[in-house]
């Protein structure tokens, strides 16, 4: 592929939106973590495939932003699941017993953390502190922050997310 | 000065320094790993842990890094206090968690700098139970071995790699305890310096393939102080031997010149010398046309019938100073030839004639580094003369550190200083004919024919100073654009610096470089002038001369002369069709280390050394003369060409016209031509402290007895050297103290690695403890500093006019232009196809696409087509010099497509392409 | 006297029930003292006003905050280039909730006290960093961002002043070491979030190789009200020598774990036992983290110090961020040592060695010691762990250090539950599990 094609491996929308933080920054490589959340955000991963184009697009090398890519736990570097589980099992969840509640969404998923579930609809990962410790133990789905979460609660917690 | 208490001892060290840096230069021993001396300091291993006291009465001290603290007069530190020792056993405790026992079979053992800190910190007994983590290892091409376990995240590949060394292709991915170093994906290693890393590695996860292939342990090898014989720069070198094979190349510690890295062509290119191509043994050509090996002294005997045939010599310039010498003297000044093309002959003699002249500096690698502003006119130095390269993109950090200074960040605070300049770069700005490899730093980059880089380089210096003509120059906006910037940037810089050089074949591109340097020169400012030739000794047989020019000898030779063609290709040197021409009709004697065009139309055939099985002297681009010494004795009826001409002239007149050992020949020469020569290192009877010869062999070489044993169970006798201080055995001394000409490998007690030549050092990072080795054989003219000078070149040629024909000008290839590394396999493994590199329109024009072929008259070959954004239409730029492909003439030439044309199968990549 | 004087933080958030918009905000108050800042003091007047206030670092170093501020170049001195102004909202510190909580509900004192501190220092550029994980707070901060720009408190001329700021938020990509503020650079930068040489301090040269300012959230919200209501009513607010308020949270076993702004310097005990309501029942209180995990542990003994940066440094432990973590007597002290280390480990950047090696292997050593594998002689393997990775100065930054407080005031605190598990081979807490 030549350099314009691989750029476009990314859409439009998604050069638009990166060029948009671009303009706000005083280099284009200061922009490599929004792009790579950026593509991310429209993707769910970044494959290599977006990994090359958006080192095309920023002007760097692959190795430098991959570098960058798998130095953040939220890039993900791998596929995921249609939904993305967090878990917490920092210590204020930890204390309200997030070690019990971390094996029972495994088995409730029949996943172990760092999995996808067979149809692709979960990927679970542990997480650090959701700084929500007053309502502890937390997880967050996608974008949304779970509270008081138990393994009462599981199926109607992962229910809402098809 | 400072004074610093260390353990009660009070010390002189330097301001300015870190103390790690000065305590070392102490001769002290404190184990580090991610502190470099090349690249300074970031914290990250925190294994030179020093307790620092506040004041006379502290008692307990605060632990601190070496590295990150400022040395201060007046300080007080403890290396030996039991809180500093206990917490760097623990650093190495912590390190060898993951680091795997595999040290048997590591290539680093026995040369590790992580075994050396494990015992200088003491660490013996493993308490942590956990299983070690592991690693998947990648292919990383031909010339670098990766075995990421070993790895104990130093950082120090990445820095050296990326930030040193400008590479883009190797990273730290990951975090915590979980990162890895490599690449992102398997293939070579794209930069032209990436072996270096073996030497920066301090343990074995980046190693030396080729010499992997057929391992030696360090203390097992035979070494002596060389030079590189892979371009003009001289790099120092220490080739090491066993068993009669060049096992493998690593660094020799020059302080002006390469200072801690080589190029890839330089470490990997020599093994050339184990190589298939080698001409073993003597022979004469008999009736059939076949040569048979005739045993020398019959070979001697028919060369000698040759001698007096009226022939000529030509001599070379890869051949040492001592051999173009003894052959100068064997057929008499009018009779010898340099051995340079006609073209090449003409730059060196303009190249010499300005640097004589003087007014600008000639820079040593050091001073290219401290340049504060470089303009590169024409020449492709990261392709010539690589080296060069590597120090430019050092010199492009003056301003960060001027940054750094101003804000208070010392120089040797390597993640500071980067982090507060940022991108901030000093001026670089280069005019080629095709893009470079070292783009990435240039301010400014402007493309153009030859003689059109003559014309800018002439605007400039006029736009300086307005005596130098090029008024009516006229050029493009783009052109112009980039000559104001010139202008501004070299006229406001203290130490501007003009690259240039005889690669373009164009002398009007190093006369603009000179008239450059002479208006700033005339401005007040100090400007150095670096003018590179293409091969090792281009500069020492050119100073040596000759009454004949290549062109001469050969008409000579077509005439009926017949030839003593020292380790020189004609082929690659004059027109094709003239060299057939003179090779067919004149008898020769070809003495030469690997076969090639030429030796095959020899009548007599003599096996020549290589740089490592003998010892002379190579004038590198500053006109330094440096010595390199013999590693080994090379097997077969393998002998110097020296030698070989010595015992021609013995056979000639019974008298003793020949020389009975290098020395002798040295002094004859030093005599006859520089005086500096006999003394650039030490005579034969040099002898160390205690009267001690210097050993080639580390003292635990072994296996001595048993190494022939399969030949003879008897031990052979080690062979006397009468010649050099060394010795072909481990008896001797090799402490640092000597001359620093004469250190034939770098180990010192508790230091095994190549970290030990701090111990050889004057201070970190300065001079050899005897002088950096090497003189430089021309002196500036003494009215150097006047600057109403005479000479100024005042034609400026026309402006290049696109035609249909093409242009023809040279390139260059790092891996591949250079003759004798073009044999050696681990660079053959990286070397491109042949290519030429069209502009886009040109190419369309043609109708070709990247990765066709096209030829053309006079090029003998066909031509992977490369598209280049920088090569101006109506010019094709046509590699030099690869394996198969004979000299090239300059001029106009109509392009062809070739239909049949097929891309080498297992070519490089394009990211590769050109090395 | 509106609950603006006593609670300059979350009064509002008390009186509006929630979200504190615009409107609500500007009704109590709000965007006045960044009109006065902007429009009749000088920035070196701001700088003093500031230091003189006292008001530290909410972020967990306590740092005097105008101290801070008044290390940035001023005027030529400065030289070329953008200033840089950042607000650390990359709440990561486990147990700690304070900053979401202030985003979601009361965002314009966090942008109101940034624009004074940007025009304190003289910066036309801010950013938010704030965690990538925290949606709702992002969400909150758009609207709130739109909603001043609007009402012309950001952007070009603000106030009618030639001052302008740029203010954007940056969502991060995770890692708990964006918290230390010149990794957070790195990390704005679009690089690798590794810590800094120091020096370079960030009010030198920080993001882009230019002078930066990086404070805490709270920090930032605690600047309106002293620019407001001045100095001497600032120090009023607290109870020991610290001046101001503080947002104090509690989690663990307590009937009504949450957050309250309080005078700096309330007593442990008073806010476990009234504003968190106590123990629940069945359960006794055994130790606390007292400002995060990256806190010593404090035990009963300590339980009726005032929670300041003097005192509680003197007990031996930091205020942190003054989010408290109950451990209660079901919690196994081994066990949750090695939850907190396995975080730490997690989370360290990989660039130093004591950090990066040193932290797996305390975690490896607890897990074993927890599940029965512990043998003798592995507690003075910790010690010497916990003394050569935790001194400040042996590692790189203070990630580490930090990581090794807990710790090593668990093995001085409950020693016994350590040797215990070594002696008899097995944990005596049995609930790992809920």
């Amino acid at each position: 592929m030549s350099e314009t094609e691989l750029v476009h491996v990314l859409s439009g929308e998604e050069i638009a939106e990166i060029e948009a933080e671009i303009a706000h920054l005083p280099d284009r490589e200061s922009a490599a973590i929004d792009a790579l959340m950026i593509v991310q955000k429209h993707r769910g991963w970044v494959s290599d495939t977006s990994l090359h184009a958006i080192a095309r697009l920023l002007g760097m090398s692959s190795d430098a932003l991959d570098s960058i890519a798998t130095f953040y736990n939220l890039i993900f570097r791998q596929p995921v699941g249609r939904h993305v589980a967090m878990v917490c099992d920092s210590v204020s969840c930890y204390v309200m017993g997030a070690d019990g509640l971390g094996k029972a969404i495994q088995e409730y998923l029949g996943i172990a953390f760092g999995g996808t579930t067979d149809d692709d609809r979960f990927t679970l990962l542990p997480i650090v502190c959701l700084g929500a410790c007053d309502k502890a133990p937390t997880m967050m789905i996608d974008d949304e922050l779970i509270e008081n979460v138990t393994a009462e609660r599981l199926g109607e917690i992962f229910g809402r997310f098809e | 000065m400072a004074t610093i208490n260390v353990d009660g001892q009070q010390y002189e060290v330097k301001e300015g320094q870190n103390l790690l840096h000065a305590v070392l230069s102490q001769q002290l021993n404190l184990p580090y790993f991610c502190w470099h001396p090349a690249m300074g300091s970031v914290g990250a291993c925190r294994q030179c842990a020093i307790i620092q006291y506040a004041d006379e009465d502290d008692e307990r001290g605060r632990l601190g890094m070496a590295c990150m603290t400022d040395v201060v007069d007046g300080m007080r530190i403890s290396i030996a206090a039991p809180q500093a020792a206990d917490f760097r056993e623990s650093v190495i405790e912590w390190l060898m968690e993951n680091h795997p026992h595999d040290c048997p079979v590591c290539e680093e053992g026995g040369e590790c700098h992580l075994q050396d800190m494990t015992v200088m910190t003491g660490h013996s007994v493993r308490k942590y139970r956990g299983t070690k983590r592991t690693w998947e290892n990648q292919n990383l091409g031909p010339f670098i071995g990766h075995e990421m376990n070993r790895c104990i995240t130093c950082f120090r590949c990445v820095r050296y790699y990326r930030d040193y060394a400008g590479g883009t292709d190797l990273s730290a991915f990951g975090s915590r305890s979980r990162m890895y170093f490599g690449r992102s994906e398997d293939g070579p290693l794209e930069s032209e310096f990436s072996g270096n890393l073996v030497e920066v590695c301090p343990t074995g996860v980046f190693t030396d393939k080729p010499f992997a292939t057929h391992y030696t342990r360090k203390w097992d090898l035979q070494s002596a102080p060389s030079v590189c014989p892979g371009c003009a720069v001289g790099c120092n070198v220490f080739p090491s031997e066993r068993y009669g094979v060049l096992k493998r190349v690593q660094n020799r510690y020059h302080g002006e010149v390469n200072g801690y890295f080589l190029c890839d062509r330089g470490r990997f290119g020599s093994h050339f010398i184990n190589s298939d191509q080698r001409i073993r043994h003597a022979g004469i050509r008999a009736e059939d046309g076949v040569f048979e090996a005739s045993g020398a002294s019959n070979a001697i005997a028919e060369a000698v019938k040759l001698v007096t045939m009226d022939a000529v010599g030509i001599g070379s310039p890869r051949a040492s100073f001592e051999a173009n010498f003894a052959l100068k003297k064997l057929v008499g000044e009018e009779r010898f030839c340099t051995g340079l093309g006609d073209n090449e002959a003409m730059l060196i003699e303009l190249a010499l004639s300005i640097q004589r002249e003087g007014g600008a500096r000639t820079p040593s690698l050091t001073d290219v580094e401290a340049a504060d502003a470089i303009l590169i006119l024409g020449e492709d130095v990261l392709n010539t003369a690589p080296r060069i390269a590597l120090a430019v993109r050092q010199a492009v950090r003056a301003e960060a550190f001027t940054m750094a200074q101003e804000a208070g960040i010392p120089g040797w605070q390597d993640a500071g200083v980067r982090g507060h300049a940022q991108q901030a770069l000093s001026p670089l700005f280069i005019a080629s004919v095709a893009t470079t490899r070292i783009d990435d730093v240039a301010s400014a980059t402007w493309g153009g024919a030859p003689q059109d880089i003559a014309r800018v380089g002439a605007a400039i210096a006029h736009g300086i100073d307005p005596t130098y003509a090029a008024a009516d120059v006229e050029l493009s906006a783009a052109g112009i654009d980039f000559m104001h910037q010139v202008i501004a940037a070299l006229g406001s810089a203290k130490r501007p610096l003009i690259v240039s050089g005889t690669g373009t074949g164009d002398p009007d591109v190093l006369r603009a470089a000179a008239n450059v340097a002479w208006a700033l020169k005339a401005k007040g400012s100090d400007p150095a002038l670096l003018l590179s030739p293409l091969e090792a000794n281009s500069y020492g047989v050119a100073l040596l001369g000759g009454g004949l020019s290549m062109s001469d000898a050969l008409d000579a030779m077509t005439g009926g002369s017949a030839a003593i063609v020292m380790e020189n290709d004609l082929y690659r040197r004059g027109d094709a069709q003239r060299v057939s021409a003179a090779c067919s009709e004149s008898k020769m004697l070809v003495l030469d280390i690997l076969e090639n065009e030429t030796a095959e139309h020899a009548t007599v055939l003599l096996p020549a050394s290589t740089y490592a099985e003998c010892t002379g002297t190579y004038v590198n681009y500053e006109t330094r003369a440096q010595r390199f010494y013999q590693v080994f004795e090379p097997d077969d009826e393998i002998r110097p060409a020296w030698r070989w001409i010595s015992d021609i002239a013995d056979a000639l007149d019974s008298s003793g016209a020949g020389w009975a050992n290098i020395n002798v020949l040295i002094e004859e020469c030093a005599k006859a031509t520089h005086a500096a020569l006999a003394t650039i290192s030490p005579p034969s009877d040099y002898r160390v402290e205690g009267g001690t010869r210097i050993p080639r062999q580390p003292h635990r070489y072994s296996g001595r007895t048993a190494m022939r044993a399969q030949i003879s169970v008897h031990e052979p006798k080690a062979t006397v050297d009468d010649e050099t201080p060394f010795n072909y055995s481990m008896e001797g001394q090799n402490l640092g103290t000597q001359d620093g000409a004469a250190v034939p490998f770098v180990w010192s007690p508790g230091w095994n690695s190549n970290q030990s030549v701090f111990k050889f050092q004057q201070e970190v990072g300065g001079a050899l403890l005897g002088g950096d080795p090497g003189a430089l054989l021309v002196a500036p003219a003494p009215d150097s500093g006047d600057a109403s000078r005479a000479t100024k070149f005042q034609e400026v040629p026309d402006a290049f006019v696109a035609t249909e024909a093409f242009l023809v000008v040279p390139v260059h290839a790092i891996f591949g232009s250079d003759e004798l590394s073009n044999a050696s396999w681990p660079i053959v493994e990286r070397m491109p196809a042949p290519f030429a590199l069209l502009n886009v329109a040109d190419a369309k024009r043609l109708g070709v696409q990247a990765g066709a072929g096209i030829s053309g008259p006079g090029l003998g070959a066909s031509f992977e087509v490369l598209i280049d954004d920088r090569i101006p239409a109506g010019m094709v730029g046509v590699v030099h010099g690869l394996p198969g492909i004979r000299a090239i003439a300059a001029g106009r030439i109509d392009l062809s497509v070739d239909p049949d044309f097929i891309r080498r199968p297992g070519g490089h990549p394009d990211v590769i392409a050109r090395g | 006297m509106s609950l603006m004087d006593t609670k300059p933080l979350l009064g509002r958030v008390e009186e509006v029930g929630g979200l504190v918009d615009l409107n609500a905000y500007e009704a109590g108050q709000g965007y006045e003292a960044a009109r006065k800042a902007l429009t009749s003091m000088s920035p070196e007047e701001i700088v003093s006003l500031v230091k003189d206030s006292n008001l530290r670092g909410r972020g967990g170093a306590g740092f005097p905050t105008g101290l801070k501020w008044s290390f940035v170049p001023q005027g030529d001195a400065a030289g070329e280039g953008a200033k840089y102004l950042v607000c650390n909202a990359d709440e990561m510190e486990p147990g700690t909730f304070k900053d979401r909580f202030l985003l979601e509900n009361n965002p314009h004192v966090l942008i109101e006290g940034m624009i004074i501190g940007a025009y304190a220092i003289q910066a036309e550029k801010a950013y938010i960093f704030l965690r990538g994980e925290y949606h709702q707070p992002y969400q909150r901060l758009v609207e709130a961002l739109a909603d001043a720009t609007a009402r012309g408190f950001l952007g070009g001329g603000i106030f009618g002043t030639d001052f302008n700021l740029d203010l954007r938020i940056h969502s991060s990509a995770g890692r708990y070491i964006c918290g230390e503020e010149t990794a957070l650079l790195n990390a704005l930068e679009g690089k690798r979030a590794q810590p800094r040489t120091k020096p370079p301090f960030p009010p030198a040269s920080g993001a882009w190789g230019r002078p930066t300012i990086v404070n805490n959230v709270e920090t930032f919200c605690n600047v309106p009200g002293i620019v407001r209501n001045g100095v001497e009513w600032y120090q009023g607010l607290g109870l020991t020598e610290d001046a101001g308020t503080k947002i104090y949270g509690i989690s663990g076993r307590v009937n009504r774990p949450g957050l309250w702004e309080l005078p700096i310097g309330t007593p442990i005990r008073e806010l476990v036992e009234r504003h968190a309501g106590g123990m629940r029942e069945g359960f006794e209180l055994k130790g606390i983290l007292p400002g995060g995990a990256s806190t010593d542990f404090l035990v009963e003994e300590h339980f009726d110090l005032a929670m300041d940066y003097g005192t509680i440094q003197a007990a031996g432990s930091r205020m942190g961020t003054g989010t408290m973590i109950l451990m209660d007597n079901s919690v196994c002290p081994v066990d949750m040592s090695r939850n907190l280390q396995h975080f730490f480990a997690q989370e360290s950047c990989g660039f130093c060695t004591p950090c990066r090696e040193g932290l797996p292997w305390v975690e490896a050593l607890l897990l074993d010691i927890e599940e029965g594998r512990g043998q003798e002689g592995d507690l003075e393997v910790l010690d010497r762990n916990a003394q050569f990775i935790g001194a400040p100065g042996n590692t790189f930054c203070l990630h580490a250090t930090g990581a090794i407080e807990p710790l090593q005031s668990a093995l001085k605190y409950f020693r016994e539950d350590f040797e215990e598990h070594i002696r008899t081979g097995k944990c005596p807490y049995h609930r790992r599990h809920l």
